[in-house]
């Protein structure tokens, strides 16, 4: 059986279930009251366990049962939350992660959980109040693995037919004997597998199911089940299958449960060496066993399988770039058609463009993803920071739901993480500065996503102290990342910028959690390569605000498309307000600027045959001019075309590794005459 | 006896060239090409070769040699190195040889006005034919695209 494919679906539960897991303590740690939330925190461990528990992960699933054991407490009203559980529940959780993480990269998901589970005990016991979190509990005791050999069923198995038989489930040992003339007695046992996995969980098979799938057993092999089914049901269903001699089956209660782990213990030095030298291939079995139990499970429950499926980005990416191809030929079949003038032509490209522009809109949305998936981290490590320096911190998270390329939400996670920590270090005062400034002692941050154009806007706002702009100063110059003489010339804009460059700090002392100078610049660096920008608003005593600017997608935009005398050029639609003619005399000459009047306002006006050093087109020659109006956040202008030719959707393509950072040009499309044209970057074109 | 290298050979001003076979993605014939503004005069500007945007450069501009006017004959080179492709307009591309690595000399200070850092070396091949070999990394050398050196010939 390929344990791989139930391995990706088992991490990606997981994760979905230490999600949860997190965001539920979260909300419980503000409503401590809520027992809703406790049930809901203790079905995700709860299932959590057994997913882990039948894919083998032994650590995973006993600390997972410690804390199952917590809530179970607090879920009856016999214990009430505080500090110290949430802490130790949270640490639990960040072990668990770590050790999922482990699992992802191949590792075996194996860690030193024993001080963890130690307090866990403690807490369920009640003393830790008393004696803290001490090492009262043997470590030995609570390791599950240890009892694995010499014990029939292992400590961690003993814990869970304990709690189902608590919980008033059926537990049932069964002992099946196959024919002795039966020829295919490995499938038999597989139906007996079967069977027990429609209707239960398999605990522990004697011999292990690799063993019983290769036909290495004699006749006989006993299973520790729990079922749905009644005993008599299970006997007679049981005895239906085919070429079963005998089956017995015994519903186990505490007593039976704990004279057969005795018997066993008994029976332990004789039969050790053996089990020793079986350790592994049992591991390797049990694995085995729950794996088809757990699929058994998911096939009998669709209905809680969502309907999406897993697709490898790269074959996204492959599909983008035929797609690309096709719209480059669609174009030009649109031009093609406007030549010929035949009606049945015409149509049929037209038609042809309208399940296109519906493909490159599903095409685009495929590769979507809501930012919530980098979001909702934050507030776990908000919470953590907080409480680490000592703040009382209120993460307000709004426009989770905002969608992004899936390249560009790769890539923002860590940038964000650093905006998030200076906020939380530098930009938050402690309880005791909030009060003295007047301030709620509780601090604010907003995280905010939003769309606009084609452009995503994330910004972290918070109302702390604000950037100080004369230690701001200091410490450039200082530095060396600015001289004297150019600080004196630096407007407010440039000095937030400065906490931006390589090499600044102005924490006077460093703590881990940021402040080591490193992490700022990376943010702007990574922003940019991601071809977006990073700005910061700051006003001192009332906090900062950095705003993130992302582009939407990567791909394909719609763009205008102007000429200037032979040469063509595109200009991204987001950016364009309007286009229009002016008349000569309708420039103005502000302190030589050239400015033309629009809409009350009076704006620049740019020639791009001066930007793009146009070899054949001079707008001084003629009486009236086309402009494009654009914008760049508040800021407008208006640029001087020759001539327009039209909108069109257009496939962005770098220029290559070799021309880079070209004014003014921010990439290549190629049009439908399989012309290259450049795409003007406006916002080098606003001042 | 060295090893054998497969070499494209062509000609820029009356001198033959050579690039490694495997450095060469393709060869094409002159296309339609897009003017890139505020670069330097030899980055003739950027044509579209079966859908990927690709620099294009005139060697002869590059190595500060007369820029000529194109003939029937001028070919673009296309060629990766160094994670970039970019296509070098020639007079001429007319053949592959194989040369003997051992043949190959280290180029003398200043060949045909061309710098020798962007040399590979001076390969003799066939009846007494002299073959320079390209140095690429140098040649698309981008720290030196702003600002070209002047020869001291």
């Amino acid at each position: 059986m390929d344990m791989n494919a139930y391995l990706s679906m088992f991490i990606d539960e997981s994760n979905d279930h230490l999600q949860s897991l997190n965001e539920n303590l979260l909300r419980l740690e503000s409503d401590p009251e809520d027992l809703s939330i406790v049930q809901s925190i203790f079905r995700s461990a709860h299932t959590l366990k057994g997913m882990s528990a039948t894919m083998g992960y032994e650590d995973l699933a006993s600390l997972t049962h410690e804390m199952e054991n917590v809530l179970d407490l607090v879920r009856n009203s016999k214990l009430k939350m505080d500090s110290f559980i949430f802490d130790t529940l949270f640490k639990g959780l960040d072990a668990l992660e770590a050790m999922v993480q482990d699992i992802v990269g191949g590792g075996t998901g194996k860690a030193d959980v024993t001080s963890l589970v130690a307090s866990l005990q403690s807490i369920v016991k009640g003393d830790y109040k008393t004696s803290g979190a001490s090492a009262a509990v043997s470590p030995a005791a609570t390791n599950g693995q240890q009892a694995t050999g010499p014990a029939l069923l292992d400590e961690f198995q003993t814990s869970v037919i304990q709690q189902s038989i608590d919980s008033g489930h059926n537990v049932y040992f069964i002992e099946v004997e196959v024919r002795e003339d039966c020829v295919l007695k490995a499938v038999r046992a597989y139906m007996v597998f079967d069977l027990l996995g429609k209707n239960g969980d398999i605990i522990k098979s004697e011999p292990p199911v690799t063993d019983l799938e290769q036909d290495k057993f004699d006749r006989s092999f006993t299973v520790f089940t729990i079922s749905t089914l009644s005993q008599q049901e299970l006997e007679t269903q049981l005895s239906a299958i085919s070429e079963i001699e005998k089956v017995s089956v015994a519903l186990l209660d505490l007593e039976s449960l704990a004279m057969l782990n005795n018997a066993a213990k008994e029976q332990s030095p004789a039969a050790a060496p053996v089990q020793v030298e079986a350790a592994a291939k049992e591991e390797a079995s049990k694995q085995v066993t729950t794996a088809r139990s757990q699929a058994a499970a998911a096939s009998a429950a669709p209905a809680a399988v969502s309907k999406t499926i897993r697709v490898d980005i790269d074959r996204l990416d492959a599909l983008m770039n035929l797609f690309s191809e096709l719209l480059i030929d669609r174009v030009r079949l649109e031009q093609l058609s406007s030549e010929i003038r035949r009606n049945d032509l015409t149509e049929t490209v037209e038609h042809m463009t309208r399940v296109s522009s519906d493909l490159q809109n599903i095409v685009l949305k495929l590769r979507m993803v809501p930012v919530d998936s980098v979001f909702n981290r934050f507030p776990r490590m908000i919470r953590d920071l907080a409480k680490s320096l000592d703040k009382k911190i209120d993460l307000v998270i709004t426009g989770a739901d905002t969608e992004l390329d899936r390249t560009v939400i790769d890539e923002i996670g860590d940038p964000l993480v650093h905006l998030l920590r200076n906020s939380v270090d530098h930009g938050i005062e402690t309880v005791g500065e909030r009060i003295a400034a007047g301030k709620s002692e509780t601090g604010t941050i907003n995280l905010r996503a939003y769309h606009s154009g084609n452009h995503v806007f994330i910004e972290v706002e918070e109302d702390g102290r604000g950037v100080n702009q004369e230690k701001v100063l200091q410490t450039a110059i200082k530095n060396g990342v600015v001289t004297e003489e150019q600080s004196k010339q630096l407007t407010s804009e440039d000095i937030n910028m400065l906490i931006f460059a390589p090499g600044f700090s102005t924490a006077d002392k460093i703590s881990d959690i940021s402040g080591r100078g490193v992490g700022l610049d990376v943010v702007k660096s990574k922003i940019t390569s991601l071809g977006g920008n990073v700005t910061i608003d700051s006003v001192q005593g009332r906090g900062t605000k950095f705003a993130v600017q992302l582009p939407l997608t990567l791909s394909i935009i719609s763009a205008m498309l102007i000429k200037l005398g032979s040469e063509k050029y595109a200009i991204p639609l987001t950016s364009i307000v309007e286009t229009g003619i002016i008349q000569k005399e309708q420039i103005l000459n502000v302190h030589g600027n050239r400015m033309i009047h629009f809409r009350n306002a009076v704006i620049p006006l740019v020639s791009l045959s001066k930007v793009l050093e146009s070899p054949d087109f001079n707008e001084h020659n003629e009486s009236e001019t086309e402009i494009v109006v654009i914008r760049k956040g508040d800021k407008w202008a208006a640029v001087t075309v020759d001539e327009f030719i039209g909108q069109s959707e257009i496939v962005l393509k770098t220029l290559g590794k070799y021309l880079t950072n070209i004014e003014a040009i921010s990439g290549a499309t190629i049009l439908g005459d399989g012309q290259v044209a450049l795409i003007i970057d406006p916002n080098a074109l606003i001042k | 006896m060295g090893e054998e290298l497969k070499v494209i050979v062509f000609t820029l001003a009356h001198e033959e060239y050579g690039i490694e076979v495997d450095k060469v993605r393709t060869i094409e014939r002159l296309a339609p090409i897009t003017r890139v503004p505020k670069t330097p005069s030899f980055i003739k500007g950027v044509i579209n070769l079966r859908g990927i945007v690709v620099p294009v450069i005139d060697l002869r501009g590059r190595f500060g040699l007369p820029e000529s006017t194109t003939t029937e004959n001028s070919r673009i080179i296309v060629v990766a190195a160094a994670d970039m492709e970019v296509g070098f307009i020639v007079d001429s591309a007319n053949d592959v040889v194989d040369i003997d690595t051992d043949t190959i000399d280290l180029p003398p200070e200043i060949v045909g006005g061309i710098k020798a850092k962007y040399l590979r070396g001076i390969a003799k091949f066939g009846d007494n034919r002299l073959l320079i070999m390209l140095n690429l990394s140098e040649v698309l050398n981008k720290s030196e695209i702003i600002q070209l050196e002047q020869l001291e010939v």
